[in-house]
């Protein structure tokens, strides 16, 4: 199995997210990641879904996501022609003697402090997958509290916008 | 999937233009237009209910009949239905009748089926006729009332998500809110239904919505910005798909369901003829190519004849048009024509490639690629020799005269079924309509009933629901007043949607029913036969002979007010199906009583490849000798 990135363009009609993940459940797939939000296009949303799946099978999927009246667009983003960025938030404890090696380990990920307190401090990180989880491997020892983290958005590199050529047809 | 990422060469079929020409042709007519369907005329806004809305916009979208029964929530619909001139409401015994009716008026007359109900079990009651359109790809609108939008959510009496419940079986579905999207949603859910790969469509209309005041205005504007089928197939796949045929030697015609519902049963006979080639139509296809033309094999799959079996194993090209490689057809899918290459035309990209790797994709409708396919296998034959398929063709004459469909005398002297349906067909021809339930007296309907036109056979294939036949001879009755109707039904099935001969007998609706009545789950219990050593776990219905006859299918139609006959010798049949068919007053309710251990032969066992299909219990046929140039 092998993972891919999704970029599905949907009408920000009710009940689209669960048209979307059920066609999936029902096609037996586990969507890893999925985030969705507005798009520039006041009415169209965008998707982003991380699914483990192989070629004959994704590519089922998504002729099946295709028939959703309310897609619009499906394009796959391959991690080298776009950019993929996850966002993280670790609550650490860190009290008055490792306060500041968990601050050290944060700006060496470039990640911020968002919170403090006399015992934890809240970090926030954004970057690659394998970038997170190098940040969780260092911060471990010092006892991570809680994880929250959003799914995975993608976008292709260069000036094309999937959303205006959806809209040219 | 785009971006140039061709990940699926059938999704890409119809955008990767080579050619400028090919651009600006594919361009100018693959894509289904949003079209207002019916009349077009325009309606200058007016003031009026929302439940006259969705009256009036039936009218404007020319629907004649409706199949329903009223409730609570869908109340205020029923109250303007009193004042239409143009809608025939038909009032049903029960929702999964009305489904079933408006999925074989359409099916029998190529329009929308409409079914009414009101919310809750209302609404679930349609859940399986809903199921079947979408597994056959009948175009149908379901309209179902909704608890006001007030109470949604709140477990309000009669309130189900019968939106969220659908999804997975419809082609699309909606929950109205506001009066004012009544004409819009409407239109929309007959377009979508109609065009691209027909199917189910649910309306749910929230009670409030229908009492409110909205202004009433036609045409509405579509608005489907995500939806673009498909209509003309790629040209360049077109040349490659006739290059192959040019070329092959053991070439078949695999035609599917598909190809009645594009309305392509004239130009696939110039396909047919031009190319030599030999036919099989699947069990949904049944009609849409002649049965009495000599290059017919019959249907194939499971309970397949021979020759159509044996030729899509021995093919080195299978041209699919409108079918899907369904298990039933395929058997063992990894054993099913293992050196066929394949040419797979359908509407739906979804199709091709799911089940079996098409080598050329062609996504489009067949109504415009069947003619182009001829035109370009045409122009390939005259710069090459045409295929020369003598060599084929004997080997097929031989197998269709070893291995014609037929049966043997039943042991306990009783009735043969399949008898029973030949006359049946004799005695009526092909300008009636035959409509059947599921099981074994399906298999002898689809083997023994002379096809010869498309929508004159009707069942459900894909999801096999028992029940289909009453209610949608009913609704195919509706649509072709003109013609006989045949409802071919077993005892089993007949008692699960009888009670619509009440709705026949009301309204004139002569249908015509032959209970194959063989006291039992006939097929269920063939395959206790088969492979379960004969233990009749839970088979036998008590309704044939030497049973207790419960219910007497004789009284019963008596007392719905049918016409009724009980057959149970050879010698009464022939009599017993024309005195059937003096009667066109009232419906007809023949229990002919059958032989129980009468089997559906040919058949392939289930889990075995194709190569193993048996003409009778433990009879594989004999290849050896026949594949005499069939180079196999």
């Amino acid at each position: 199995m092998s993972r891919h990135t999704l970029s599905v363009l949907v009408e920000d009609k009710p009940g689209v997210l669960t048209r979307v993940a059920a066609l999936f459940a029902r096609r037996a797939f586990n969507i890893d990641q999925l985030a969705v939000g507005s798009t520039e296009v006041p009415g169209l949303s965008r998707m982003t879904v991380v699914v483990d799946a192989e070629g004959d099978a994704l590519e089922q999927v998504t002729k099946q996501l295709n028939k959703l009246i309310h897609v619009i667009k499906i394009v796959e983003l391959p991690p080298e022609t776009s950019v993929q960025r996850e966002h993280v938030m670790i609550k650490v404890r860190a009290d008055a003697a490792t306060r500041l090696q968990v601050t050290q380990a944060a700006d060496l990920f470039r990640a911020s402090i968002v919170d403090v307190s006399t015992d934890s401090v809240v970090i926030e990180a954004t970057g690659a997958t394998e970038k997170l989880k190098a940040l969780l491997d260092v911060l471990e020892p010092f006892g991570v509290r809680e994880i929250v983290r959003a799914g995975t958005l993608a976008l292709g590199r260069g000036p094309k916008s999937m959303s205006d050529r959806a809209l040219r047809h | 999937m785009s971006k140039g990422q061709s990940i699926s060469p059938a999704l890409m079929a119809n955008k990767r233009a080579d050619t400028s020409a090919d651009r600006r042709a594919s361009h100018e007519t693959s894509v289904v237009a949003p079209e207002v369907p019916g009349s077009q005329q325009v309606v200058e806004p007016i003031a009026m209910s929302g439940s006259q809305a969705v009256i009036r916009s039936l009218e404007e979208l020319g629907v004649t009949d409706v199949f329903g029964l009223p409730g609570g929530a869908i109340l205020p619909t029923y109250d303007p239905l009193l004042e239409t001139t143009t809608i025939n409401h038909i009032l049903v015994r029960h929702e999964q009748g009305a489904g079933h009716a408006a999925e074989g008026y359409a099916m029998a007359s190529g329009r929308v089926g409409v079914c009414i109900a009101t919310s809750g079990p209302g609404a679930t009651n349609l859940v399986t006729a809903l199921a079947d359109a979408n597994m056959d790809s009948i175009p149908m609108v379901a309209i179902t009332g909704q608890v006001s939008s007030t109470l949604i959510g709140s477990d309000a009496f009669q309130e189900a998500d019968i939106v969220g419940m659908t999804m997975p079986i419809t082609k699309h579905s909606y929950l109205v809110t506001d009066a004012q999207d009544i004409p819009r949603v409407l239109a929309e859910a007959f377009h979508l239904a109609s065009t691209g790969r027909p199917g189910p469509v649910l309306v749910d209309i929230a009670k409030d919505a229908q009492v409110a005041q909205m202004e009433f205005s036609w045409p509405p504007t579509l608005d489907l910005p995500g939806y673009r089928p498909v209509a003309r197939g790629h040209a360049k796949q077109i040349r490659e798909a006739a290059r192959l045929m040019a070329q092959a030697q053991r070439p078949v015609l695999y035609v599917g369901g598909g190809s009645i519902k594009a309305n392509a049963s004239e130009v696939l006979e110039d396909l047919v003829e031009a190319s030599g080639a030999p036919v099989v139509t699947t069990l949904t296809a049944r009609g849409v190519f002649p049965d009495s033309h000599d290059q017919h094999l019959g249907m194939p799959g499971m309970h397949g004849t021979v020759p159509a079996v044996y030729a899509m194993q021995q093919a080195d090209l299978l041209i699919t048009l409108g079918a899907r490689f369904d298990d039933r057809v395929t058997g063992v899918l990894p054993t099913f024509a293992p050196g066929a290459k394949v040419i797979h035309a359908d509407i739906d990209p979804a199709e091709i490639s799911k089940n079996r790797t098409a080598d050329v994709p062609i996504v489009g409708d067949l109504a415009s690629i069947i003619p182009e396919l001829t035109e370009a296998f045409r122009a390939e034959t005259e710069r090459t020799d045409v295929p020369d398929l003598s060599a084929w063709w004997r080997t097929l004459n031989g197998l269709k005269k070893s291995y014609p469909l037929g049966w043997t005398a039943t042991e306990d002297g009783l009735l043969a079924p399949q008898y029973v349906i030949q006359k049946l067909s004799e005695l009526t021809g092909p300008e009636a309509v035959y409509v059947s339930g599921v099981g074994q007296h399906q298999m002898w309907s689809s083997q023994f009933v002379t096809y010869e036109r498309p929508r004159q056979w009707l069942n459900s294939a894909g999801l096999g629901t028992m029940g289909f036949a009453v209610p949608a001879a009913m609704g195919a009755q509706v649509s072709q007043p003109n013609r006989a109707v045949w409802a071919i039904d077993g005892d089993g099935c007949f008692q699960m949607t009888n009670q619509e001969l009440a709705t026949c007998v009301l309204n004139n609706i002569p249908i015509k029913v032959a209970v194959i009545n063989n006291s039992s789950l006939g097929m269920v219990r063939q395959w206790q036969t088969l492979f379960y050593d004969g233990r009749y776990s839970h088979t036998h219905l008590n309704t044939g002979h030497e049973s207790r006859r419960v219910p007497d299918f004789v009284k019963l139609g008596d007392a719905y007010g049918c016409a009724t006959f009980r057959c149970e010798r050879e010698e009464d049949v022939e009599a017993t199906i024309k005195a059937a068919l003096e009667v066109n007053d009232r419906p007809v309710v023949i229990d002919f009583v059958v032989s129980a251990d009468a089997m559906v032969w040919p058949m392939v066992p289930s889990g075995v490849s194709n190569d193993q299909i048996q003409v009778a219990q433990n009879m594989t046929p004999e290849w050896v000798g026949e594949d005499e140039g069939a180079g196999a």
